[in-house]
């Protein structure tokens, strides 16, 4: 049974666009957390309950009063009569559909309707994702909003800019599926701002925040359409391999895992359920990304930690290439420094004699 | 990164030990530090779960909010930190030193120097990680406008008496730590990153326990082996061998352990509330405190490492010897800590919540004045610091191979001697670029002349040497000496005063109110901090 991809895993997708083992798991439903354990390197994550706890009872907060608390919050004046549709229906097609349905009923209407947790379909890698917002609003003139309830405070009118920047990826999922719906249905518009509920200051109290997602929501459509590529990917993996975390030894799932090219970032411990794996294979060939994604860059062509101590002591590497030089120099420099100090490492070196600066 | 740390982290991957990045210490340790390891509840706002704070490593106070979400419990909690946290501060303010300051004669307009007390020394807050800073921060936020039933007998849920004055001084802490090279308040995996290079990324080194595996490895274990252990590590129950050094706890800890423990103190103060019999509330009360004692060892078990890891951190600290100017940056948190004592004495208002136009322009010009002589500093200091702007261009090390006297041309001739040099960095030298070397503690500025054609660069020495014709003795550099020199300049140049916030123009939201009195934050019954 494949494991549906939700919105944090889509929007997570646009943190390491170039992973290729990232884009095949998860256009495939491998569940990561079940893969990576059977790896030996389980993921990190987990939600503490008093986290959940405190979630919901902020979201039930929010909705309360017919969903007019929440309309106040996003500046209805006089909400007046609010319709909250019942959106319940039998499976995920269903749900979706009566979704549609209710959206293109409000778009007609002419007043302020609450859509509670609708369901989304948005097409990725040729097989339909399911996508559950806390709420949309759709306003008399038709406009669709994204409500994202978060449980962070707002203090003070800001919030962790990390958390929030998570939520606006979120939130930019949301927005393109929403989008898809709305091309279908006469007089909608899906706005490119969405509200951000979170508790103000240390309070209960809900407050809002607009947030402009137009550039999370380009990044997450270019990623998805690059997603759609994933049969390409798919074609280079040799035959017969399989990532059935049920069925496959913790060996023979190594070996399938391997096919695939990762691209390992320290960014990935944050994001991924197979970091922690990836990263000790990373390590296990010397990259020097693990060391952080701007190393490369001032490296030139070398790519490995051997390599370039190698080249830094002179046992490698074309003198002439300003990336070898400028190794050689500040390997000089720094024993230099060292030896200056009396400390280990450094070599001594004629003429030197307590630092230059007094 | 630069490139010489960039080497530094290789070097560490492959010995399996953290590099040194410096070769003095370029932060202020206190001899009497006040180490703070706090947690707090998940999902809630600064709703704290424990601490253990105190400055002796031996002996800690352990602190535990039993229900983080009794309101009750957790001004007790604050009102316990307080009662550390406050003395500590305290013993600071009064021994004072005599000292001068710069003041506008409000009459004149004239610069007088005015005689002003200020504190000996300062005390100093080290917390495990820079969310621990954060978390400083927020509790100072969450306390400082609260009220005690003293300064208002109406509000609703009032706070102990210091509580105010703790959220007041926290608040301080943390502005402080913004300031660079500042040392009131310090992360302790800051303080361990500024001075080693492990072979991670620095996104890893945010995490004590793993820092600490490659600096300082136990039983000689290969730092990315041991750091790992540190990381994901867990015990037959699941639980993470070294807990994370907070604020936020473990989930796993959370929904196996706390979260029963806090379910079963909440069972235990019900049946205490419903017994009808004394033999029932004795029967309540020892099963609360049975709790409440099974709660207190659980926050400890996570605290504890993370306690002993930070004064690892201390003591690992303490070996490098102190930068020559790292005295003169603790001064000005010596002056920090006096303002804020004085405002503190003659009562004024809590920090605002948000500064006015005036003051956060100030602010941030002292945070990039900060910035700047920081970085001077560090590489007057430290010869490795020193070489990774040699490396850049921004400074080098020279040899002086020829002196030739020279003087200006005006009636009373001043010496300009021409300085021949001779050295292997490649400094980014354009005609009349300004140089300087360290004099006694105080800059000497030369500037570039050209380059010779032997490869040696001929430099003039433009001060320093006194009033007379000759210059005055040791003033001129001699030959065969090996001087560093910087492109930078030694000292921070103050920028361009601001108005006074009275004459805040309107483009910048006009003079600040006067009348606004920042309330306290609203309470409401669900209130959760």
């Amino acid at each position: 049974m494949p494991r549906p991809l939700d919105a944090r895993a889509l929007a997570a997708l646009a943190a390491n666009p170039g992973c290729r083992r990232r884009a095949l798991l998860d256009g495939a439903g491998v569940d990561k957390s079940v893969l990576a354990a059977k790896l030996g390197s389980p993921a990190p994550f987990g939600q503490s309950q008093f986290a959940i706890v405190r979630g919901n009872s902020f979201e039930a907060k929010v909705k309360a009063d017919g969903g007019r608390e929440l309309l106040r919050l996003i500046g209805a004046e006089e909400p007046g009569e609010v319709s909250v549709p019942d959106l319940a229906a039998a499976g995920p097609e269903g749900r979706t559909a009566r979704t549609a349905l209710a959206l293109r009923e409000a778009t007609g209407s002419g007043g302020w309707t609450l859509l509670d947790h609708p369901l989304l379909a948005l097409e990725v890698a040729g097989s339909p994702v399911y996508l559950e917002p806390d709420a949309v609003v759709v306003r008399p003139d038709g406009g669709w909003t994204v409500v994202e309830i978060k449980s962070f405070p707002m203090i003070d009118g800001s919030a962790d800019a990390a958390k929030v920047g998570a939520a606006a990826r979120q939130a930019a999922v949301y927005v393109l599926a929403l989008e898809r719906v709305a091309a279908r249905t006469e007089g909608a518009r899906v706005a490119h701002s969405v509200v951000l509920v979170c508790p103000k200051d240390f309070s209960n109290v809900p407050t809002a925040s607009v947030v402009d997602v137009r550039k999370q929501r380009s990044v997450t459509r270019r990623q998805l359409d690059r997603l759609t590529r994933i049969d390409e990917i798919a074609a280079a993996v040799p035959e017969g391999v399989s990532f059935d975390v049920a069925e496959r030894s913790p060996e023979e799932l190594a070996a399938s895992v391997e096919c695939v090219p990762h691209q390992y970032a320290p960014e990935c411990l944050a994001a991924c359920e197979l970091a922690f794996h990836c990263r000790s294979r990373a390590r296990e060939a010397g990259a020097v990304e693990t060391l952080g994604r701007s190393v490369r860059a001032e490296l030139g062509g070398l790519t490995t930690v051997g390599a370039v101590l190698a080249a830094a002591r002179g046992e490698q590497g074309d003198p002439a290439d300003p990336a070898v030089a400028a190794l050689r120099r500040a390997r000089s420099l720094r024993a230099e420094a060292l030896a200056t100090a009396g400390l280990p490492g450094g070599k001594a070196l004629a003429g030197t004699e307590g630092p230059g600066c007094r | 990164m630069s490139l010489i740390s960039m080497l530094a982290r290789m070097e560490a991957v492959e010995s399996g030990r953290a590099q040194p990045l410096a070769t003095v210490r370029h932060r202020r340790l206190s001899e009497r530090p006040l180490v703070l390891v706090p947690l707090t509840t998940a999902g809630e706002a600064g709703a704290p779960l424990g601490a253990l704070v105190g400055t002796d490593p031996e002996e800690p106070r352990l602190l535990v909010v039993a229900q983080p979400r009794d309101r009750d419990l957790r001004f007790a909690f604050l009102a316990d930190l307080a009662e550390e946290v406050l003395p500590y501060v305290d013993s600071f303010t009064d021994v004072v030193e005599a000292a001068e300051r710069n003041e506008v004669d409000p009459e004149s307009g004239k610069k007088v120097k005015v005689e002003v007390e200020l504190c000996a020394d300062a005390p100093q807050l080290i917390v495990p990680s820079r969310a621990g800073i954060e978390y400083v921060r927020l509790l100072g936020r969450s306390t400082r406008f609260r009220r005690t039933a003293e300064q208002d007998p109406e509000t609703p849920f009032p706070a102990p008496p210091r509580v105010p004055l703790l959220g007041r001084w926290l608040t301080h802490f943390g502005e402080r730590a913004r300031v660079p090279g500042s040392s009131l308040l310090l992360a302790a995996t800051d303080l361990l990153n500024r001075h080693w290079a492990t072979g991670q990324s620095s996104l890893e080194d945010q995490h004590l326990g793993a820092l600490l595996a490659w600096i300082d490895p136990t039983e000689g274990q290969p730092g990315a082996e041991a750091a790992l252990r540190a990381e994901v590590g867990r015990d037959a129950q699941g639980q993470l061998l070294c807990p994370p050094a907070g604020p936020a706890t473990d989930p796993a800890f959370d929904n196996r352990l706390l979260a029963p423990a806090i379910e079963r103190y909440d069972r235990a103060r019900q049946a205490l509330g419903a017994a009808e019999d004394g033999e029932a509330a004795d029967r309540g009360l020892g099963e609360l405190h049975a709790a409440e004692r099974e709660l207190r060892r659980l926050v400890a078990s996570q605290l504890k490492p993370t306690w002993d890891a930070v004064w690892r951190a201390v003591g690992l600290l303490r070996e490098l010897p102190e930068g020559s100017r790292v005295e003169d940056r603790w001064t000005r948190d010596r002056w920090s800590f006096t303002g804020h004592r004085d405002r503190v004495t003659a009562g004024e208002p809590p920090q605002p919540r948000r500064d006015d136009a005036v003051t956060a322009a100030s602010k941030l010009a002292a945070r990039e004045q900060a910035q700047g002589q920081l970085e001077a500093q560090e590489a007057l200091d430290d010869p490795l610091v020193l070489a990774g702007r040699r490396l850049a261009g921004e400074a080098f090390t020279a040899e002086v191979v020829e002196v030739t006297m020279a003087w200006t041309e005006s009636k009373r001739p001043a010496p300009r001697p021409l300085l021949a040099v001779r050295t292997d960095d490649r400094p980014h030298l354009g005609e009349k670029t300004k140089v300087f070397r360290s004099l006694d503690g105080k800059p000497q500025a030369a500037e570039f002349v050209r380059h010779e054609e032997d490869g040696s660069l001929v430099l003039r020495v433009l001060d320093r040497m006194g009033r007379s014709r000759e210059p005055a003795e040791g003033s001129v550099p001699e030959k065969g000496e090996r001087i560093s020199w910087t492109l930078f300049e030694h000292e921070q140049r103050v920028g361009p005063k601001l108005p006074d916030p009275e004459e805040t123009p309107w483009t910048h939201g006009g003079p600040p109110r006067t009348d606004a009195v920042e309330l306290p934050d609203a309470v409401t019954p669900e209130d959760v901090f």
